[in-house]
């Protein structure tokens, strides 16, 4: 597919991972219509481009489809002159690689559980998820971003931290990322949230408490439906 | 394998029937990669070098390329490919087929084998969920397949295949469990499972349905499932 054909966006306005796809497009400054769906009434468009999870983001490159965050960003990455979102070497790319899983895949689930739930069980998720911050702050040790001096795939992965993880501490009045236990996680957030590309395209912040606090008993309804039965 | 002098530096650990560790078996035979395989007791106790080499999930299988861990099955395979790039690579060039690949891999990691687990080891409700999933999951495999001889179409076997392989020695043990037939199912995906099979890096990596069948039914007994 030529660099030059269409690129658009189908998104959602709340989604970090809908932001991680157009991120990932303005750090290569690769220009893009973004498509908002409304995810209670899914259009054809993005039913037809990623029928299997039927989820945003999807990135449409010409005719081309490419549904999953962070298979966005690695596609941008590889289809995209500009600069690097995975690092040259094979071992630091496979490192990368891992730990934008470990955001992923570990810790979205139990952010979400210590967020909105409560009693024991939410005790539990905020030990688990505090421990794993406490791995990605270690990967933060003398480096501006994951990807060490630019933005690169690990900070797209974790862009919730960025926006999202505040707004949903202010609801919920629980606290994950603080000055004194995760340092550099909490100014890792106003990096990212600063940065003239990726920062253009974060939620505005008032908005998503606005959006977010109307939808807490749902999240709380969600988190209790996600709990081990 | 070849003796360490001339292993590259690589070193897998593993556990034998693991289809994690067997797909990295598989890329390991297909790149023509020699390697020191070291098998973990997961039920005696992991190794230091295994806990050294993965301290965050502390699972197989682990790469080590002169003593440098990669983890994560699909991460070691796309290592592979970039690390020995004069090797016959896994993943097609083209950007595009190269997310559909990995869409593809991903959609086989995630779903495959945890589906599995339930068809094997619960009962009633849950079992009967698990079933209807299983079935679900390889018609979605089947209509992705299509025509195409191997998951990776033109590319030939590749990146899909490595991850897909392992799982078709399972077949025999979720159609016990799950009372189905694959071939039933999912006619093409079960030819393409015997093409697999067929391939030299892959027999020579998983081991017979049977033996899977009879580890699954000594797990089961440990599990005290009845």
């Amino acid at each position: 597919m030529s660099p030059a054909a269409a690129v658009k966006v189908i998104g959602a306005y709340d989604s970090p991972f809908s932001h991680r796809a157009e991120a990932a497009l303005r750090l290569k400054g690769v220009p893009y219509e973004l498509v908002l769906e409304d995810l209670r009434n899914k259009s054809d468009l993005l039913l037809t481009h990623n029928p299997i999870h039927k989820k945003v983001p999807v990135l449409l490159h010409g005719d081309r489809a490419v549904c999953e965050s962070l298979l966005i960003v690695e596609y941008v990455d590889e289809a995209f002159d500009g600069p690097a979102l995975l690092p040259a070497d094979p071992h630091d790319r496979a490192m990368a690689r891992f730990w934008a899983r470990f955001i992923e895949d570990k810790c979205s689930k139990p952010f979400w559980l210590a967020m909105w739930t409560d009693g024991e069980a939410q005790k539990g998720y905020m030990k688990e998820i505090k421990e794993s911050f406490a791995l990605l702050e270690a990967q933060l040790e003398g480096k501006k971003f994951f990807g060490g001096d630019t933005i690169g795939l690990v900070d797209l992965a974790a862009c919730g931290f960025a926006r999202w993880l505040g707004v949903c501490e202010e609801i919920t009045g629980v606290s994950l990322v603080t000055e004194e236990e995760l340092p550099r996680l909490k100014r890792w957030a106003v990096e990212y949230a600063a940065d003239e590309k990726v920062g253009a395209c974060l939620p505005d912040r008032a908005l998503l408490l606005e959006h977010f606090s109307a939808k807490k008993e749902m999240f709380a309804a969600m988190a209790k439906s996600m709990l081990p039965k | 394998m070849a003796g360490e002098k001339n292993d590259d530096g690589l070193v897998l650990l593993g556990f034998w029937v693991s289809p994690f560790a067997q797909r990295c078996r598989i890329a390991l035979a297909e790149k023509g990669l020699p390697y020191k395989y070291v098998e973990e007791d997961l039920f005696g106790g992991k190794s230091d070098l295994l806990l050294r080499s993965n301290p965050v999930h502390k699972k197989i299988p682990v790469l080590l390329h002169h003593g440098k861990p990669v983890n994560e099955s699909l991460v070691i395979l796309q290592y592979l490919d970039d690390a020995f790039p004069e090797t016959p690579s896994l993943l097609p060039a083209d950007p595009h087929a190269r997310a559909h690949a990995r869409f593809w891999a991903d959609y086989i990691d995630k779903k495959v084998t945890d589906c599995g687990s339930r068809l094997w080891k619960l009962k009633g409700e849950p079992h009967r969920q698990a079933r209807a999933e299983m079935i679900e999951i390889l018609r979605t495999l089947e209509a992705e397949l299509g025509e195409k001889k191997f998951f990776g179409g033109e590319h030939g076997f590749g990146f899909v295949d490595a991850a897909f392989a392992p799982s078709t020695a399972w077949f025999l043990t979720y159609e016990r469990y799950g009372e189905f037939s694959v071939a039933e199912v999912a006619p093409r995906l079960a030819a393409c499972a015997a093409r697999c099979g067929e391939r030299e890096s892959v027999a020579e990596s998983i081991y017979s349905p049977e033996k899977v069948y009879d580890f699954i039914g000594e797990l089961r007994k440990k599990l005290g499932i009845q």
